[in-house]
C-alpha cells in the first residue's frame, strides 16, 4: 500500500463527485426529503416515526453509498480506466481504500446533514448520543461502498448496476428488523436475517437510538458490521485482475 | 535472435472466447527503436499488444520485457500501456486526469504541462475530456502515458481520428522519444503510417507476415507501397500453401 496513491485516489474520486453536483444534492437531499415524508405518513401511528426515524438516519448512507459505488467502480471497469490502474504502479489496496476514503468522507457530510434534520428539525427522539449515530452512519456508508464496489463485479451495464439495488439492498432493509422486530419475522426469515450485514447495521443503530447506548451487544453488531465490510473488500478485491481473457 | 531486445515473445498462443486469436506466434522488438504493428482490423493487433504489457490471459507461451516476464510488477512503472479507446475519466479535466495519473506515478508536476504541450492540448487543458473530440481524448489518454517517461511505450492506434498535420506531429514525438533510447511500439491498420516506422510487424489473422525494416519489405515485395506490398505478401502466403487447401 502506498499512502501517496491512497490519497490521490480519494482525492480524484472526490474530484468526480464535485464535477457531478446533481449526484451530490441527490445524496444529500433525497434522504431528508424521506424521512419529511416519513413523519407525515407514520403521524396516526404512535411511537412508530421515533422507532424508524433515527435508525433510518444511519441507514441512509449505507443504501446511497452501494448505489454511487457500484456505479463508479462499474464505470471504471467499462471505460478501461480500471484496465489502465492496473498496469501501473497501483496496489489493488491502494484504489479500495482511496474510494472507501472518499465515500467515508461524502457520508459524514451526508449522515451529519440528514441528523441534523431528522433530529434538529423533525424532532426524532433518539434516547442516545447523536453522534454515535453519524460514527455508525459513517461505518454502515462503509459497508455500502464495500458491497457497491463487489456487485459491480456482476453487471456489465449501469442498467443492470442500478438492478442491484433492489436485488441486494431491498430484501436487507425488509428483513433488517426496520418494518418488523425480526424476532416477529418467520423462523426461516429470521434466520435469515443473521446472514445479511444491514441486520446488525439496523440493529446497532436501534440500541443507540431506543436504548441510548451500544451495550455489549451493540458492540458486537458493530464488529459484525465492520467484519462483513472487510468480508466484502476482500471479495472485491479478488475481482478486480490485473489479466483479463 | 538478438539478446538485446526490449520485447521478446515466445510461442504465444491466445484464445479469446472460442477463437484461438494468436496461434503460437514469437517476435522480437529492438530497443530504441520505433516498431510499427500494423494489420487488418481483428487480426488480433490488440491482443498481442494485452498480451504484451501482461493484461491479456494467455494459454501459453513466453512473453519478456526488459528482462522480465511481462505484467510483473517491476514493470509497471517502466512500461505504458494506451489502450486503443481512451481510457481516462471523462468526468474530469484534461490536468485533473493527468494529476491523478502523475500522483501514481509519482512524478513532478511540471510533467504535467510538459505532456499537455506534448500532445498540443494547451487550450483544453481544464475542459472535462466529455466535451472534447475523440481525437482529442485520445490524446489525454496518450499524454497520461508519457508522464512518467516509460522506457517501453506501447500504443495502440494512437494516431486515429487525427488530422495529418497532428499525425506528423505526433510520429516526430515518437521518433524524438525512440531517440532518446525509449522503446516503442505502435499499431495502426493504415498501412501508410508504416514509413515512420524503424521496424515493421506486419500481421494477418493472428501471424506475423513479415519482421523487417520498411525499406526492406518494398525493396523484397518490389512494390512502392506498403499496401501493395502487404497484398504482395498475402498473395506470396496463399501460393505457398497447398493448392487444394
Ligand atoms: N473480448 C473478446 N472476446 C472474444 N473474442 C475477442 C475479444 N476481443 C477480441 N476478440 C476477437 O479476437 C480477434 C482479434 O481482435 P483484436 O482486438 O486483437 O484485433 P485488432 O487487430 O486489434 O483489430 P482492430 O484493428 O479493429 O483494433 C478478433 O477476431 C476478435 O473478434
Ligand atoms: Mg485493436
Amino acid at each position: 500500500m502506498t499512502p501517496r496513491i491512497v490519497a490521490a485516489t480519494a482525492l480524484r474520486v472526490l474530484e468526480q463527485l464535485r464535477r457531478d453536483p446533481r449526484t451530490l444534492a441527490m445524496i444529500i437531499v433525497v434522504p431528508c426529503v424521506l424521512i419529511f415524508l416519513l413523519k407525515y405518513v407514520l403521524e396516526g401511528q404512535e411511537g412508530s416515526f421515533d422507532r424508524v426515524g433515527g435508525p433510518l438516519v444511519g441507514l441512509f448512507p449505507l443504501i446511497v453509498m452501494f448505489l454511487v459505488t457500484s456505479i463508479t467502480m462499474l464505470r471504471e471497469r467499462t471505460t478501461g480506466t480500471l484496465e489502465r490502474l492496473m498496469t501501473l504502479p497501483l496496489a489493488k489496496l491502494d484504489l479500495l481504500l482511496g474510494y472507501g476514503i472518499a465515500f467515508a468522507l461524502v457520508a459524514a457530510v451526508q449522515a451529519t446533514i440528514v441528523s441534523a434534520v431528522a433530529f434538529g428539525l423533525l424532532g426524532v427522539e433518539a434516547a442516545g448520543s447523536t453522534i454515535a449515530v453519524v460514527l455508525l452512519a459513517i461505518a454502515n456508508a462503509i459497508l455500502g461502498m464495500a458491497l457497491g464496489l463487489l456487485a459491480s463485479a456482476f453487471a456489465q451495464t449501469e442498467f443492470q448496476a442500478v438492478q442491484f439495488m433492489p436485488a441486494f439492498i431491498l430484501p436487507q432493509l425488509l428483513l433488517c428488523g426496520l418494518f418488523v422486530p425480526r424476532e416477529q419475522m418467520a423462523p426461516a426469515l429470521e434466520a435469515l436475517s443473521y446472514a445479511l450485514p444491514m441486520s446488525y447495521a439496523f440493529d446497532a443503530l436501534q440500541r443507540v437510538t431506543a436504548d441510548g447506548s451500544l451495550g455489549g451487544r451493540g458492540w458486537l453488531d458493530v464488529a459484525a458490521t465492520i467484519g462483513a465490510t472487510l468480508l466484502a473488500l476482500v471479495l472485491a478485491a479478488a475481482t478486480l485482475r490485473r489479466r483479463t481473457p | 535472435m538478438c539478446s538485446d531486445a526490449a520485447i521478446s515473445v515466445r510461442d504465444l498462443n491466445v484464445r479469446r472466447g472460442e477463437k484461438l486469436v494468436l496461434p503460437g506466434i514469437s517476435l522480437e522488438i529492438e530497443r530504441g527503436a520505433v516498431t510499427g504493428l500494423l494489420g487488418p482490423s481483428g487480426t488480433g493487433k490488440t491482443t498481442l499488444i494485452r498480451a504484451i504489457v501482461g493484461v491479456q490471459i494467455v494459454e501459453s507461451g513466453a512473453v519478456t520485457i526488459l528482462g522480465e516476464p511481462a505484467g510483473s510488477a517491476g514493470l509497471r512503472a517502466r512500461v505504458a500501456y494506451v489502450t486503443q479507446a481512451p481510457s481516462v475519466y471523462r468526468d474530469l479535466t484534461v490536468r485533473e486526469n493527468l494529476r491523478y495519473f502523475a500522483r501514481i506515478l509519482d512524478v513532478p508536476g511540471e510533467r504535467i504541462a510538459e505532456v499537455i504541450e506534448t500532445v498540443s492540448l494547451g487550450e483544453d487543458a481544464d475542459r472535462e475530456v466529455d466535451n472534447l473530440s475523440g481525437g482529442q481524448g485520445a490524446r489525454v489518454s496518450l499524454a497520461t502515458a508519457l508522464l512518467g517517461r516509460p522506457e517501453v511505450l506501447v500504443l495502440d492506434e494512437p494516431t486515429v481520428g487525427l488530422d495529418p498535420v497532428l499525425r506528423a506531429d505526433l510520429w516526430r514525438t515518437f521518433a524524438g522519444l525512440a531517440a532518446e533510447g525509449a522503446t516503442l511500439l505502435i499499431s495502426s491498420h493504415v498501412m501508410d503510417e508504416a514509413v515512420h516506422c524503424d521496424r515493421l510487424l506486419l500481421m494477418r489473422e493472428g501471424d506475423i507476415l513479415a519482421a523487417s525494416s520498411p525499406d526492406e519489405l518494398l525493396r523484397r515485395t518490389g512494390t512502392r507501397d506498403m499496401g501493395e506490398a502487404f497484398l504482395k505478401l498475402i498473395e506470396e502466403g496463399r501460393s505457398s500453401e497447398a493448392p487444394g487447401a
